[in-house]
């Protein structure tokens, strides 16, 4: 059943793909209209398919770990709406809505088995872990689609030459504040997934091995972001040179998640 | 009603032309009184901005001649001017004024500041007595029938004039204005006018920076704002949000060493040049800075026309409005037009009646006052009974387009003088103390 919902989910968020797909080349009043609506109602099939994996698992931890594509794209879409209460504006969209959508199809298609953990975990720390790391990710990956667009607005600003996507964005300094207060609200998250990580793995390995890929690019990760935060909040750090450290940030993300397949201590799939 | 306008605009002359017969505003008042005092002409006017210039007069019999006033008065060779020139008349020099006054015949379509050209037009000429009754009519319709058109059509939606780009580009780079600084390097018009037009839309200070000070402190006062030296210019500068430069400088005064400094000193906040000078004040390089946007007069010209597609549509609109209204007023000022008709005629009955007592006073001798009221009340009332029936028929005519024959066919009848030469022989005949002037 969790499947069932979230194929359903999917379906609503097709809508939300469509609408960002159509934005680059026309406006479409009614695509714009709905997309807020239907990826609402995407998010609560969603929401169903989560609580259900829970129930059926009879473990958060366990549910949230085989789930996490899905989970991550639960959290995006939640920061959207978030963006989207505050500044009413669904151009972030644009970015969120075919990640989202490719998240969900994965999790939606590629559904694991499940499979016992460990015994002797802590689980109420390895959830926080989760929990946070998502969080954090979720605000990251915000934070870099609002950089994406901030370029665009940039140069089509520059150029002199508005075109049809210019009409509908967010004004630059909006754009701007979307980012930099994803940013900074994902910050903590991040370092407290992280801690919370660093104390699951001392009392499953009784120490932090910094030269497994997951530790180490994960920690790569928290530094390139505390840099961003950092040079954001000192000098004020926009545009072309914070797209290029939110693409960093992004990328080593994406890689430190991508570390799951590689890493020795840090397996989605039993360890 | 006898209209008659003349004038350049930017689609019939280039700048050249435009510039030779343009008249600067402090000497508009004078040129309307000299346009009114004109042969011919009975009440005039004068349009000049930078992108037409227009005379209206309303004319003494049709006997004015306009082209004879330019020509006097710039005392140049109009011939060489002549295919420039377009003229209209009557119905068409309405229909002109208000699609004028609608911004329909804009080189913007719809921009919003030639209204306000039109209607300071009218208070000067106005304030110097070169529009009365008639042309003030027609301006008062115009103004309205702008404000129709206006508010019925999209033609003045969205960003228009060069000012209000200005501000639409100022909103994409800050989203909401208010808090924004506003710097004036130069203190133009035009760069006034943007100002106003941030202001208005929440920015909050202005700084205003000029090499005379003087001036820089008066338009500093005017909004409210601080002037600065223009000494410490750069020093200031980055305090600016929105930087709108229009100084007679021949070269650039901000270049990218400077936008650099300015972006530190601001975190690398964003900022606005708005570069209105020409030659320009800013180095287009600046613009390859990260968070620095300058546009220069032609970029902005550019936003603009990328605005027009859309307000064609809206256009077609507004001129069947203006048809209408066209229609409308000519009613209306041929209602007027049979007044003086009832007057004159009311009058020459008068003089008649008058001068018949005069004449049979002699034969009746004496008459007690009692007698004398009974003559005049029997007189006037078989005048008043028989004017009766022909006066309404005038009314209930005017409104209809057969009302000038009409008015042909009564003055014909009656041997009626056009109305100014009738008044002017009828003071001349009272002063001498004669009797009638007009016999039927």
């Amino acid at each position: 059943m969790p499947l069932l919902w979230l194929r359903v989910a999917l379906g609503f968020y097709g809508v939300g793909l469509l609408y960002a797909l159509l934005a680059l080349t026309r406006s479409s009043d009614l695509l714009s209209r709905i997309a807020v609506p239907a990826t609402s109602l995407g998010m609560v099939f969603h929401f169903v398919s989560l609580s259900e994996a829970v129930l059926l698992s009879g473990q958060l931890t366990l549910a949230s770990v085989h789930n996490s594509e899905s989970l991550l794209a639960f959290m995006i879409m939640a920061f959207f709406m978030i963006v989207y209460l505050v500044y009413r504006t669904t151009s972030p969209g644009m970015v969120v809505f075919p990640s989202v959508f490719l998240l969900t199809f994965v999790a939606a298609t590629g559904q694991q088995p499940f499979l016992s953990m460990s015994p002797g975990l802590r689980t109420g720390w390895l959830f926080a872990h989760i929990a946070l790391i998502f969080t954090g990710y979720a605000a990251l990956f915000l934070s870099f689609g609002a950089s994406l667009l901030y370029l665009v607005q940039e140069s089509s600003l520059k150029s002199k030459n508005p075109g049809r996507i210019f009409s509908r964005l967010p004004a630059l300094e909006v754009i701007d504040e979307i980012g930099y207060r994803s940013l900074l609200l994902g910050f903590p998250f991040m370092t407290l997934g992280l801690i919370a990580g660093s104390v699951v793995a001392q009392a499953k390995f009784g120490r932090v091995d910094f030269l497994d890929p997951k530790v180490f690019l994960s920690l790569l990760m928290w530094v390139v972001y505390l840099i961003m935060v950092y040079t954001r909040w000192n000098a004020g750090w926009r545009g072309r040179r914070a797209a290029y450290l939110a693409t960093g940030a992004f990328v080593a993300a994406v890689v430190a998640w991508a570390a799951n397949y590689v890493s020795t201590i840090h397996r989605f799939a039993a360890s | 009603m006898k209209l008659q306008l003349i004038g350049v605009n930017h689609n019939s002359a280039p700048v050249e032309v435009r510039e030779r017969l343009a008249i600067p505003e402090w000497r508009l008042a004078e040129a309307c009184r000299q346009l009114a005092e004109h042969p011919g002409v009975e009440e005039g006017m004068i349009l000049s901005t930078c992108n037409r210039v227009e005379l209206i007069a309303h004319l003494k019999n049709g006997s004015g001649d306009l082209r004879a006033f330019l020509r006097d008065y710039f005392q140049l060779d109009l011939n060489q001017f002549e295919r420039h020139l377009y003229e209209y008349r009557e119905q068409d020099a309405i229909r002109h004024v208000f699609r004028v006054a609608a911004s329909l015949d804009s080189m913007v379509l719809g921009e919003p500041q030639i209204l306000g050209q039109v209607k300071e037009a009218y208070a000067t000429a106005r304030a110097v007595g070169a529009v009365r009754a008639q042309l003030d009519q027609l301006l008062t319709r115009a103004f309205a029938v702008a404000k129709r058109v206006r508010t019925e059509t999209a033609v003045g939606s969205s960003a228009v004039s060069v000012a209000s780009v200005a501000v639409e580009l100022a909103k994409k780079i800050f989203g909401n204005l208010k808090g924004k600084q506003v710097y004036l390097v130069g203190a133009g018009k035009m760069s006034e006018l943007a100002a106003r037009h941030l202001l208005a839309h929440g920015c909050t200070s202005i700084f205003v920076a000029n090499r005379t000070y003087d001036r820089a402190a008066y338009l500093a006062e005017k909004f409210d704002g601080q002037a600065i030296h223009f000494e410490e210019l750069y020093e200031t500068c980055d305090r600016g949000d929105i930087v709108i430069t229009s100084t007679g400088a021949p070269h650039a005064i901000f270049r990218p060493e400077h936008g650099e400094l300015f972006l530190s000193r601001r975190k690398n906040r964003p900022m606005f040049f708005i570069d209105i000078a020409v030659p320009r004040d800013v180095d287009p390089e600046m613009n390859k800075l990260d968070g620095i946007f300058v546009y220069d007069i032609d970029d902005l010209q550019q936003a603009v026309s990328a605005h027009v597609a859309d307000r064609k549509k809206e256009a077609d609109r507004a001129e069947a409005i203006i048809n209408s209204e066209v229609e409308r007023f000519q009613a209306r000022i041929q209602t007027l037009d049979v007044v003086p008709t009832i007057v004159s005629l009311q009058d020459h009955l008068e003089t008649i009646r008058q001068a018949e007592i005069d004449r049979v006073r002699g034969r009746l001798g004496p008459l007690t006052p009692d007698q004398e009221m009974a003559v005049d009340t029997l007189t006037r009332g078989i005048v008043n009974k028989i004017m009766h029936t022909p006066i309404r028929t005038l009314k209930t005519a005017a409104r209809e387009p057969e009302a000038i024959t009409l008015i042909d066919q009564v003055r014909r009848l009656f041997n009626l003088q056009q109305e100014e030469g009738e008044r002017e022989r009828k003071s001349a005949a009272s002063k001498s103390g004669g009797g009638s002037g007009a016999r039927g």
